[in-house]
């Protein structure tokens, strides 16, 4: 006799419901041919065209749910704009990010003297956090960061500031084109433990449908896009 | 939490006289659904991606059982542990050992409506560990020991001088002379006070807004930050989701985002949807170390088969709340249970049986303006009438309409009684109405003239009128 888990019941009571068997072979099929080809469904007219459209969206859309966008021409110049961008509004001269390579070989001191510049996941106490982003996506502004030592997940959530590096290179049009950023970056149908699609800082409209940004996430999010990265 | 749907008429008569109730319900209107006609102007392929998305879920019930395999040897494979519970009561206990297991004291919650619907917080609290609601809509209705109003919008009942008198009260410990006069200064409060709890808990729960066959992954979306806070900070991530979250693939669950946000606050993306696969991984410096996902029936799959099969494909967006008529003028709390608006008035009977939430699908002028801004297509008064039958079937419905019904079908049965009767009853209320042309009274209508009058018939049928100017 074999004992059936409750994985097993739970199952069979779907198939019942359904009037269906686990051993079709057409209804295995449909469902391998599917998870297989993942095919994009209908992709948005606004997301299609070249690299300049593709910015333009990017940055209407981020900018629209107040996030703030600077663009600079080479990795190089990233420590001066973030030293910059944290003068303007008057936060103070300390960052943590990850092991990202990018980040890591930035040229902090020559270009950020003034700045304290940590490495690691977020402490609860620290004020801003930067991060590397795998992809942004034009048709909502939205920035595709993943976890890892590299770029750890609380820098995302805890610091009230979150600046985030977005290569041009890696401006895509739809979140379909992300997955398969993805998908060549991890294997197909495997994933990090998290993938953060960020679209401006937090926000709640929970008391009288007033918009009150900084919820519990970041209350600023600032985008340096670099057009040559690494 | 009590279960209330069956004394609807009396919900409905006090909400009519909460002034707190109707002040707040005035922001429905203006919020939800103009930025909703906004965003899907914006959007010009935006009723062809209600159509996929329809589809889609359409094919994910037609083959769930074969997707829910694939989708639990993902998880599997990424070092995430899944627990299949057919009842609440096995999802409460299977939640509380895993607590128990981890030796956990708090817990922080993102928003979850199966965890409403399981009424998790007090079987936590009954074994001694502590919930904490993280939205902000849900941490203040938690403090009010009620329910959430609205699926997406907890507190949408309540006015910022509610919120203000709440947080003095609970949040003791802070100054009682300081300003909390605006919502920015309330949501700062909240900011601090959730703060230390997200670092204290030994366990986040979550629910999912899909699971992805293809990759194991639970996706949640907020606007917050709540739900990313509470799955990242403690030692566990426990995911609370029911059978019908599933999609295929991402791109799947990707078309299915693009009507989410849009649907339900008119913004084109929240701020924060989060794909998760299993625990933090070798290296990870942050994230669980555990990752369960626990995978409730509850009534779905008795639906499945069945002409409520539609209902499956709900996304939980809260259009159809926010376009109802009945649910603008009543709230969320009279509709006695977790769920309300049209959503509800389908689903709620499902779960807890037709002979408690019978008035639900009778409230409603069947408009049809929750099926025309469904995301999901699902046909909505359609189902409701569905419901109607079965109460009617298993005789449900009270005496006095079964009987006005029978008497209606006797006689629409037999076309000359019926014309008979119609002419006779057009003309006694011409007569009634006198030069008036009005009726303020109308016997066994008292209920409907005490606030209208009912304007008079011209005195004769249609099919009279007809007869007399065909050539």
């Amino acid at each position: 006799m074999t004992t059936s888990t409750p994985k097993d019941e739970f199952i069979a009571r779907l198939r019942r419901s359904l009037k269906v068997t686990g051993d079709d072979a057409t209804r295995k099929a449909a469902v391998t041919a599917r998870l297989a080809a993942h095919a994009p469904n209908l992709l948005p007219k606004r997301a299609q065209g070249d690299a300049a459209h593709r910015l333009k969206l990017f940055a209407e859309q981020a900018i629209a749910v107040q996030a703030s966008i600077d663009r600079v021409k080479t990795a190089a110049a990233i420590p001066a704009a973030i030293a910059d961008y944290l003068r303007r509004h008057n936060l103070p001269q300390t960052l943590r990010h990850g092991t990202d390579p990018l980040l890591k070989k930035l040229p902090w001191k020559k270009g950020a003297p003034s700045l304290a510049v940590s490495q690691g996941r977020a402490d609860p106490s620290d004020e801003v956090s930067l991060s590397h982003a795998l992809a942004g996506v034009a048709e909502t502004g939205t920035l595709i960061v993943c976890s890892g030592p590299d770029n750890p997940t609380t820098l995302n959530f805890l610091p009230e500031n979150h600046i985030v590096v977005l290569e041009a290179g890696n401006l895509v049009g739809t979140y379909e084109e992300a997955w398969t950023r993805l998908r060549a970056r991890f294997g197909a149908g495997q994933m990090p433990r998290t993938v953060n699609m960020i679209t401006g800082p937090s926000r709640t409209a929970d008391i009288e449908q007033t918009i009150e940004l900084g919820a519990h996430g970041p209350r600023r999010l600032h985008i340096v896009i670099v057009d040559k990265g690494q | 939490m009590e279960i209330s749907s069956p004394r609807f008429p009396a919900n409905v008569r006090e909400a009519f006289t909460d002034h707190q109730l109707q002040r707040a319900l005035r922001n429905v209107p203006t919020g939800f659904i103009k930025k909703r006609a906004a965003a899907r102007d914006r959007l010009p392929e935006f009723d062809a991606l209600r159509d996929q998305s329809r589809d889609i879920k359409n094919h994910t019930l037609a083959h769930l059982d074969l997707y829910l395999e694939h989708y639990v040897d993902k998880v599997e494979a990424s070092g995430g542990v899944v627990h299949f519970c057919t009842t609440p009561d096995e999802a409460r206990a299977t939640i509380i050992a895993l607590c128990q297991g981890l030796g956990a004291r708090t817990v922080t919650k993102g928003k979850s409506m199966i965890a409403e619907e399981i009424d998790l917080n007090e079987a936590l609290s009954a074994a001694g560990i502590t919930p904490v609601e993280t939205d902000l809509g849900e941490y203040i209705i938690q403090l009010r020991n009620e329910r959430p109003s609205h699926i997406i919008a907890p507190a949408v009942h309540l006015n910022k001088d509610q919120v203000e008198a709440d947080f003095r009260r609970i949040h003791s410990h802070l100054p009682p002379g300081r300003l909390l006069d605006e919502s920015s200064k309330l949501v700062q409060e909240a900011r601090e006070v959730l703060r230390e709890k997200y670092l204290a808990a030994d366990v986040g729960i979550t629910g999912a807004n899909f699971l992805v066959a293809e990759t194991g992954t639970s996706i949640i979306v907020t606007n917050e930050g709540n739900g990313d806070l509470t799955q990242t900070l403690p030692k566990a991530h426990i995911v609370l989701a029911t059978i019908e979250k599933l999609v295929p693939t991402l791109e799947d669950a990707a078309t299915i985002l693009r009507v989410l946000a849009r649907s339900a606050t008119g913004q084109e993306f929240s701020s924060y949807t989060t794909l998760s696969t299993g625990p933090r991984r070798p290296g990870d410096p942050d994230g669980p170390q555990e990752y369960h996902v626990v995978i409730l029936d509850n009534g779905r799959s008795g639906m499945l088969g069945t002409p409520f099969q539609d209902m499956l494909r709900c996304i939980r967006c809260g259009a159809c709340l926010n376009h109802c008529p009945v649910y603008q003028a009543i709230g969320g709390h009279a509709y006695g249970w977790v769920y309300p608006g049209p959503m509800g008035s389908v689903l709620t009977p499902a779960l807890i049986g037709i002979d408690k939430a019978g008035h639900l699908p009778n409230a409603s002028t069947f408009c049809g303006r929750c099926e025309e801004v469904c995301p999901m297509r699902i046909p909505l008064p359609k189902m409701m009438r569905h419901w109607r039958e079965r109460e009617f079937e298993r005789h449900l419905t009270p005496q006095t309409v079964r009987r006005g019904l029978g008497l209606w079908g006797f006689v629409a049965r037999r076309p000359a009684l019926y014309r008979l009767l119609t002419a006779i009853a057009a003309r006694a209320l011409r007569l009634m109405a006198g030069k008036r042309g009005r009726l303020a009274f109308l016997p066994l209508a008292g209920g409907w003239t005490a606030h209208r009058d009912l304007p008079a018939p011209a005195g004769k049928t249609f099919m009279a009128e007809w007869k007399a100017r065909k050539p």
